[in-house]
């Protein structure tokens, strides 16, 4: 690991002015630390946050929840009125980590947490253009099983490996951020780019921006999070759904989708909730809906089986969200 | 042949003990308290010291156990004011303040906590080495109410990997203890 300072900042304001070309802000740590041991991440100077006061809970209204950012994944996964009005926020929470992670980790950092990807890890040999730009990719010719196969680029196929994030995705949440130039706010879908020629720029916040909470817009007691792996707990997501349905009866008023495991960003799938729009829900509706998320997949050998994963998880978190 | 590569490993750069960086500079030594098992102890460390090496190599309270230095295997798990959580991910600068419980903290004089004697009881461990990380894990669960069903204890306890497969009986020291503690 390479030599660093830390600073500790006593408000978000003064956290935002300390910021500069080679710091990174540290609450739980769990991503920085990890990727700083691999020198992934090389930041000479931690701005802590731990010593900001507020900016930690989960507040639940008539129509909406909002969530200090730094709220640890622990402490929101186990509010219960979370758990009853927006299932899948809860889930996606739960779903994730272990729960010493989830002690540590907080959700301003957990929706900035880095690919898995083991090329990105490896700094000593591999070739990344996220971790070195301009390298090569080094998964789309070698181990890819775990990889992307939706918002994929010749340069990227890294998988964006959060839970809470397909649900914000799927709820379309709102972000607060505080920056130099002051607060504002940002869609959460905007949060996030895609690889595309430049996969080493993986959000939209400028220097020194700072995420202080989350809006969602709600409730959404008719939710659910499916995550699939391959051990069947403590591990990232090969494929996941976090859906949410409004129904009247039998026919789906609305429809909300996001996807886990199988893509480069948190990923909303709009077409196939505007297809299920009006009908009644139900395996072949939802199948129809899943043809539609996945249409635009691209897939290596060694991720393929991901289509048919990826879709037989849709359409199971869309009958058990509805049933 | 297989002629997909397989990613080399990393190896971790991370030196307790010696506050040479790689270019021979000296960095400058941060002195950190600590509050371990109700003691303060007051140490000199590099600032990249994680509370892991320090409890290990600095304070030589080697039962918390270095098994991935990733937070992948949850050997390394300690109480941070009572919550479990990963030492090998936690910078020991950061911990002051915080009361740091690890597996040496359980036992009362010579009393074994009713954990780890259920451990024993049921024979819990085979190589032992992710076994304090295990119990540090197994006690939280208990305290916390996580114990409703066998599901549910082995989803709280899914941090802690074990690669002797001693799973089943360290849910069933779990269910000892539980109820020896909260006589259920």
């Amino acid at each position: 690991m390479r030599p660093f300072t830390v600073e500790t900042a006593p408000t978000a304001e003064a956290a935002t002015a300390m910021a500069g070309q080679y710091s990174d802000y540290i609450a739980g740590g769990t991503t920085l630390l990890d990727l700083m041991k691999l020198d992934v991440m090389q930041p000479a100077t931690l701005i802590d946050l731990n010593a900001i006061p507020g900016h930690a809970g989960v507040e639940i209204t008539q129509n909406a929840v909002h969530f200090g950012a730094m709220a640890t994944m622990a402490e929101a996964a186990a509010n219960q009125e979370l758990r009853a009005q927006y299932p899948v926020l809860a889930e996606s929470l739960l779903l994730a980590a272990s729960q010493q992670l989830r002690n540590m980790a907080r959700l301003g950092g957990n929706v900035l947490q880095r690919t898995r990807c083991a090329y990105f890890r490896d700094a000593r040999e591999s070739a990344c253009n996220k971790r070195n730009p301009g390298s090569g990719c080094a998964a789309i010719t070698g181990n890819s099983r775990a990889h992307a196969i939706l918002g994929t680029s010749p340069h990227c196929i890294a998988t964006y490996p959060g839970d809470w994030g397909a649900a914000l995705a799927a709820l379309d949440a709102d972000v607060d951020i505080l920056g130099k130039q002051g607060a504002r706010s940002m869609k959460f879908a905007a949060l996030h780019r895609l690889p595309e020629d430049t996969p080493d720029r993986e959000t939209n916040l400028a220097p020194g921006d700072l995420i202080t909470g989350f809006t969602v817009q709600g409730p959404w007691p008719r939710s659910r999070y499916v995550k699939i792996r391959d051990r069947s707990s403590y591990e990232f997501a090969l494929a996941s759904a976090a859906v949410a349905l409004k129904m009247e009866g039998d026919k789906i008023t609305e429809a909300r989708i996001g996807l886990g495991g199988v893509a480069t960003i948190p990923w909303r799938a709009k077409a196939a909730e505007t297809a299920l729009q009006g009908r009644t829900l139900n395996e072949t509706t939802a199948s129809e809906a899943a043809e539609i998320a996945f249409a635009d997949a691209r897939t290596t050998p060694d991720n393929a089986y991901k289509l048919a994963l990826g879709k037989a998880t849709l359409i199971r978190a869309l009958l058990e969200a509805g049933a | 042949m297989d002629t997909r590569k397989r990613p080399a490993k990393s190896r971790n750069a991370t030196n307790a003990t010696n506050a040479q960086t790689a270019n021979g500079a000296r960095t400058q030594l941060l002195v950190v308290e600590l509050t371990i098992n109700g003691s303060s102890i007051s140490l000199q460390l590099d600032p990249r010291t994680s509370l892991l090496d320090a409890l290990r190599e600095e304070l030589h309270l080697t039962g918390t156990k270095k098994g991935c230095d990733q937070g992948q295997c949850g050997a390394c798990t300690v109480h941070i004011d009572g919550k479990p959580a990963l030492s090998c991910l936690t910078l020991a600068a950061r911990a002051q303040g915080k009361q740091i419980t690890t597996i040496e903290g359980l036992e009362q004089g010579d009393v074994l906590h009713p954990v780890q004697q259920a451990f024993i009881d049921q024979d819990a461990f085979q190589c032992g080495y992710c076994t304090p990380g295990q119990i540090m894990s197994a006690v939280a669960c208990i305290a916390g109410g996580h114990t409703g069903t066998d599901d549910e204890i082995r989803e709280f306890m899914s941090g802690n990997l074990c690669r002797c497969a001693a799973y089943p009986n360290i849910v069933a020291a779990i269910r000892q203890a539980q109820s020896q503690i909260q006589g259920a």
